[in-house]
């Protein structure tokens, strides 16, 4: 992650023009991340502030710490604002798992095995990239509404296991692994399967945390699909219940403001933690994709 | 790492009869392998996106409101009605606007967060953070901060409090589209939230340019700065540039939950194709010929979109060569 540029700030040779040049070079970046992290302490400034603080005439820099908002929200009785940080959760959790399980498999699959037809099994998930997934969400609601699936969990969840675009990606990352280790699994005795489960999965983490992050940010944030299916408040999303508050007259604007910091919130910790692979996923595949 | 070599050197002796193995049983068998693989995929794919695709493509040529198994075939009807449609081409001529704004701003933002912190000796890591930390937040949740707190018609929204101190009276960005304030929220929420992450591919594409052009370019007197930005930096780029404006167009062609949750799907204007599709299959016609008729022309017309730019991008190429 390091810069491969030299330490020139340290030579001798280079004058007042550089420090000049890095001082605005520090202020630039740092207006830029004071107003990239603005919406971040407006959510935390409104979330512990009571209405009036919020909308008064007067801008109140701090708020006044009402950590109260945080159990008035979870004790109101019109939104089961509980109810749908865990229904986020279950199916953002299984559509981390499921979709890294399947979509890794089938791009094993692809990129290793040798099968005649290999390269037209590919071509058809090749094509499905080139239709939007959002522009078929009318067709599959038709599917999954016939299914008897509006409401449910299966529903939420597994039309969207099968994405060609992460199945594509592990392709990718799988051409790049190198054939000797497995080939010594080859020597060993072990079968494709073994191979894959005791060499390749394990020497393969880093690309796996990246892909499990990002499908968990965009199972967490789907927006349109849990709209259409989830239909009954009882299986709405977190995202669902956002945008219901933003409508509703009823809820008020510290707890709206309280439920997007919770709603965030999760995210957030995944995000810290996991960015370096993530990052490194992102160089490593977001150029190809 | 450690713990698979010591695996494999644990067993060495069933190595020696390895010659017959790869035929012995299903194992080995790359056919058998190769279905057990991607089988479990391949079944989900034909259903969930096979099916819904061909299923809808036959729908689009039925009357089908209120139902999905309709029996009255009714041949183009559904696309003419669609493409008479104002909303329907309203929303096509959104999506332009919309384009036209988010890719260039977010193309030359996230351009310029790159070689910011491509520069950056210390701290270096925080700021990449900083700028990549609106990726984690939902379209969603910042559409809800953008609408009731940055951009509230009133007083005591953040905009209207800094206009204020230099006298300038509150501007109602949301309930009135003329002037068309709405696309100053719209732009700048999708600008936060995906600014940072074409950075995140933008300094990849940085660091893999070598050194010795920058070298070679300064003992032939480049100066540094525009010069080597404009014959060095920008050229080297131009494969992340043709990818970034692909996935930008791509993802402003489906742009739904901001407009859905900052403008609202009752308004006249701001309109996206997937807000029309919503309102003619799953609103209160429940036209599912129609929609599915609206869905196939938005994904001819993204498919044509792709391929032009390509082309266009690669004509581009030839250019430089010459």
């Amino acid at each position: 992650m390091t810069t491969t540029a030299p330490q020139v700030g340290k030579e001798p040779g280079k004058k007042r023009g550089d420090v000049l040049g890095n001082a605005g070079l520090y202020i630039a970046v740092s207006v830029a991340a004071l107003l990239f992290l603005l919406p971040f302490y407006l959510i935390l400034r409104n979330s512990l502030s009571t209405d009036p603080e919020i909308t008064g005439e007067n801008w109140k820099l701090l708020p006044s710490f009402q950590w109260g908002n945080i159990s008035e929200l979870f004790d109101d009785p019109t939104v089961d604002f509980a109810r749908s940080m865990w229904n986020s959760m279950v199916i953002a959790v299984s559509m981390t798992v499921g979709t890294l399980l399947i979509c890794s498999l089938a791009g094993y699959g692809l990129a290793r095995i040798p099968y005649k037809h290999a390269n037209k099994v590919f071509y058809a998930v090749l094509a499905t990239l080139m239709v939007p997934t959002a522009v078929t969400f009318v067709p599959s609601f038709v599917l999954v509404s016939s299914l008897g699936w509006i409401d449910t969990y299966r529903g939420l969840i597994i039309p969207g296991l099968f994405s060609g675009f992460t199945c594509f990606l592990f392709r990718q990352y799988f051409l790049g692994f190198p054939k000797e280790l497995e080939e010594a699994a080859r020597v060993d005795g072990l079968g494709y399967w073994g191979a894959y489960w005791r060499i390749v999965v394990p020497n393969s983490l880093n690309f796996f945390a990246a892909m499990a992050t990002i499908t968990f940010i965009s199972g967490w944030n789907a927006f349109l699909w849990p709209l259409v299916i989830g239909q009954d408040p009882s299986s709405w999303t977190v995202q669902v219940a956002l945008s219901s508050f933003m409508t509703n007259q009823t809820v008020n604007f510290h707890l709206i403001f309280m439920a997007t910091a919770i709603s965030i919130l999760p995210l957030v910790f995944v995000f810290l933690f996991l960015q370096r692979w993530l990052v490194q996923g992102i160089a490593q595949t977001g150029i190809k994709g | 790492m450690s713990t698979t070599t010591t695996r494999g050197v644990a067993q060495p002796a069933p190595a020696k009869a390895s010659p017959a193995r790869p035929r012995r049983g299903l194992r080995g068998n790359p056919t058998f392998n190769f279905w057990l693989f991607t089988g479990p995929f391949l079944v989900g794919l034909a259903i969930f996106v096979f099916v819904p695709i061909f299923w809808s493509i036959w729908l689009s040529f039925f009357d089908a409101r209120f139902t999905v198994t309709p029996s009255k075939f009714i041949g183009f009807d559904n696309y003419k009605s669609m493409l008479t449609n104002s909303n329907f081409t309203g929303s096509l001529v959104t999506f332009t606007v919309f384009a036209a704004l988010i890719v260039p701003l977010t193309w030359a933002l996230s351009l310029g967060l790159a070689l910011l912190v491509h520069r950056l000796r210390f701290m270096r890591a925080f700021f990449r953070s900083v700028f990549f930390l609106p990726t984690a937040v939902s379209y969603v949740a910042a559409a809800l901060i953008w609408k009731m707190s940055i951009f509230t018609g009133v007083r005591f929204g953040l905009m209207n409090t800094v206009l204020g101190w230099f006298g300038v009276e509150n501007i109602a960005y949301l309930s009135d589209p003329n002037p068309p304030w709405y696309w100053l929220v719209i732009v700048t929420v999708r600008l936060w939230l995906q600014a940072g992450f074409y950075m995140i591919l933008f300094l990849a594409a940085l660091q893999n340019i070598p050194a010795e052009l920058y070298e070679a370019a300064a003992i032939d007197g480049a100066k540094p700065g525009w010069q080597t930005f404009r014959y060095i930096t920008l050229p080297q780029l131009r494969a992340t540039s043709t990818a970034v404006i692909l996935l930008l167009l791509v993802a402003a062609y489906q742009a739904f939950d901001e407009f859905f949750n900052i403008i609202s799907i009752k308004a006249t204007w701001g309109q996206t194709p997937l807000m029309v599709l919503y309102k003619t299959a799953l609103g209160d016609n429940q036209d599912y010929g129609a929609g599915s008729a609206g869905a196939v022309i938005l994904t001819v017309l993204i498919c044509a979109v792709t391929l032009l730019q390509g082309k266009f991008m690669g004509f581009g190429r030839g250019e430089d060569s010459k």
